[in-house]
């Protein structure tokens, strides 16, 4: 489909290189309104998916970053308390009924991202990052919201979206979602680059690099993956080393295995990941690395 | 093949053809006889994707199906199988749930799983001293949900062969409910009582409060949400343990019943996730789903390697801070019981408590001398027999002081 070409040059023209299934997963968004679940092992680059949309589209991104005990005050809305009690106190003297109107309005109201999300007059794109991490009874709670994009506040009544944003959830997979939730999104697997690629995204986000440099980098990176590892490096660590190798001027990993050894830092994140690359490992995997 | 009422949501879409439709509808009935939860709705967007053009380039049709109709990992790892099977009549890989080995995997027709790893070169035979296995699941017919889960029953002649009679089940399947609402009331208590010092819920006390002039004279405290205590079952299917695995598999039934955050895999030289297999309704289902699972059941026990694969594939999702795991297991590993060793360490840093039950320890003269079971005993809060009902019921008190 034409669409989905469009899509990926876009997403592309504003740092983010997607695979065909990504692109066809946006497009599909577009076209069934549904939201997007984009599910994979931290680091793969899930959250960047809603920052590039955002940037395509020209929008505003509004994040809800999702943790255990996050409850509707917190995502939804809340009132300004400080400023009802002081509107309280100026008012005293007046009928209970004036002051309840008039602490319970618009005035004294605070927005949170879903809130705002559905309160802008352009689309904007809403993150719910790792949804995995809310208790269920938020997940319900969200249920609602995403397919009905209304929402009642006890004082103020029903809200309805005057524009339906692009919502894409992500998770890490920590907690198994129910199926409720599932059923109402597309769904994405989203999963390690292969070496093409992530020697693309190197390129489109680390000036300096090469295509020689990237795809290297790219190459030691696979390798690295597959040894045994408590922490597997992600796409944002890749770049991170990439910006170090960069910085450091190296042209080559070939030129200066010692420096490859002594940045690898950056990809290895737990002690145990560390003491088991010795030098002798990491000249191994660049020696698998043309 | 049914289709639960999907041709009439097509309705409004004039451009699918009736062929096209039929042939939709049978697809969504095989996706949902693949455990796909397929819904109307997903039936009217697939209509509508397929009105939209896709259906012209079936590899674009399979990468927005796949979006569609997938809503976890093992949907999307299978879900172009199913489709190329159904779509293209290519010859589908794959529909195992098996987790740490890609050799099950390559069986094409999963009901007919009769131990074939006995048959396979180089396989293990059963190490143990517990005579082995031999009988196929297929062999028995599926009148209950249990019974491809328990190839043991009818193989094995001593210690539980009196749970077949239903009474004994119904008590064994009590006991096990008993057990699991214990632990879970029990740890709730305990953290009722841990818990001191709510905070003021603002919100609602300022609402309250109005009809005062806005002093705080009723305070409404926020109310601290309960997170429930998870239960992690990991069941041995080894040959050792085969006559033990039905009568376990039946409690786990139980414990899942009762918990609502509960997740059961069997291990034998593979590991399983069996959580879905275990909640099926449909006994075809089930006996399809367990019969796939307990494949190789009976050989060895890789116990270390199975917890390898359940620490790095699994334990993130299914381990959280108030997760007891519950290994039930003899312990008597034919891999590696360094690896075991260390993968225990491992996996009592992440949960809470880690409970071992034995059905070896209400032996006579049974001491813990299997390398795997010294490996494993340094990190385990309760080790503890479990060979007769009378001691899953004496479980009780020692589970309720978690």
């Amino acid at each position: 489909m034409k669409d989905r070409d469009q899509i990926a040059e876009r997403l592309a023209a504003v740092g983010y290189i997607a695979d065909g299934e990504l692109a066809t997963a946006i497009s599909l968004m577009q076209l069934l309104k549904r939201p997007l679940l984009l599910e994979g092992a931290a680091g793969v680059g899930k959250t960047e998916v809603a920052k590039a949309l955002a940037s395509v589209h020209a929008t505003k991104l509004i994040r809800l970053q999702c943790y255990e005990g996050l409850d509707q005050s917190a995502a939804l809305y809340e009132w300004n308390y400080q400023r009802q009690l002081l509107a309280i106190q100026a008012h005293r003297g007046a009928s209970a009924d004036d002051i309840e109107d008039q602490i319970f309005s618009e005035k004294y109201l605070l927005e949170r991202p879903l809130l705002a999300a559905i309160r802008r007059s352009k689309p904007p794109v809403l993150l719910i990052d790792e949804i995995d991490r809310a208790d269920d009874e938020f997940e319900a709670f969200l249920l609602e919201l995403l397919s009905d994009f209304q929402v009642s506040i006890p004082e103020l009544g029903t809200i309805s979206a005057i524009t339906i944003p692009h919502v894409i959830l992500t998770s890490n997979g920590t907690r198994e979602l129910s199926d409720a939730l599932r059923r109402r999104c597309l769904y994405h697997y989203v999963d390690y680059p292969d070496v093409d690629r992530e020697a693309r995204i190197i390129m489109a986000r680390i000036n300096g690099a090469g295509p020689s440099l990237a795809l290297q980098i790219a190459g030691m990176v696979e390798n690295i993956r597959k040894e045994d590892l408590r922490k597997v490096p992600g796409v944002a660590e890749t770049l991170d080393w990439a910006a170090a190798l960069v910085g450091l001027d190296i042209r080559d990993l070939h030129d200066r295995p010692e420096i490859v050894h002594e940045t690898l830092m950056c990809l290895l994140k737990t002690h145990e990941d560390k003491a088991r690359f010795k030098p002798e490992v990491t000249a191994r995997l660049l020696g698998k690395v043309a | 093949m049914s289709c639960c009422g999907a041709p009439s949501s097509f309705d409004d879409v004039n451009e699918v053809s009736r062929l096209v439709t039929g042939k939709l509808a049978a697809f969504l009935a095989t996706l949902r006889d693949n455990a796909f939860a397929v819904g109307l709705k997903e039936g009217e967007d697939a209509a509508t994707l397929i009105a939209a053009g896709y259906a012209e380039k079936p590899g674009l049709l399979r990468s927005a199906f796949k979006h569609l109709f997938s809503a976890r990992k093992a949907d999307w790892e299978k879900f172009d199988g199913i489709f190329d099977a159904f779509w293209l009549g290519r010859r589908a890989k794959s529909r195992s749930l098996t987790m740490g080995s890609t050799k099950a995997a390559n069986s094409p027709s999963l009901k007919s799983l009769p131990n074939k790893d006995a048959d396979r070169p180089g396989s293990e035979s059963v190490s143990d001293q517990i005579p082995s296995v031999e009988d196929a699941p297929e062999q028995r017919s599926g009148e209950g949900r249990m019974e491809g889960a328990s190839r043991a029953d009818n193989l094995t002649e001593v210690d539980f062969r009196k749970m077949a009679e239903p009474e004994q089940v119904e008590q064994a399947h009590a006991a096990a409910a008993r057990l699991a609402k214990a632990m879970r009331t029990r740890l709730t208590r305990r953290d009722l009582a841990r818990r001191r010092g709510y905070r003021l819920d603002l919100r609602r006390t300022i609402h309250a409060n109005v009809s005062h002039g806005g002093v705080p004279i009723k305070l409404v405290k926020r109310q601290r949400k309960d997170k429930p205590l998870r239960l992690v079952v990991l069941l041995d299917a080894s040959g050792s343990m085969s006559m033990y695995t039905g009568v376990f598999v039946r409690f786990i039934h139980g414990v899942l019943d009762e918990f609502r955050e509960a997740e059961a895999f069997l291990f034998h030289t593979r590991l399983a996730h069996v959580s879905a297999a275990m909640k099926e309704k449909d006994p075809t289902r089930a006996l399809d789903r367990l019969s796939i699972m307990a494949q190789g059941a009976g050989g060895g026990t890789k116990i270390g390697e199975c917890l390898l694969t359940f620490n790095r594939g699994h334990a993130a999702r299914v381990i959280h801070s108030r997760t007891c795991v519950m290994i039930v297991s003899d312990g008597y590993e034919t891999g590696d019981a360094m690896l075991l060793g260390r993968e225990m360490a491992t996996l009592a840093k992440r949960c809470r408590r880690i409970v071992w039950l034995n059905p070896m320890m209400g032996w006579d003269g049974y001491a813990p001398e299997a390398a795997g079971i010294k490996a494993a005993l340094p990190h385990v809060d309760l080790y503890a027999p479990a060979n007769t009902l009378k001691s899953l019921t004496e479980l009780e008190p020692y589970l309720a002081k978690l």
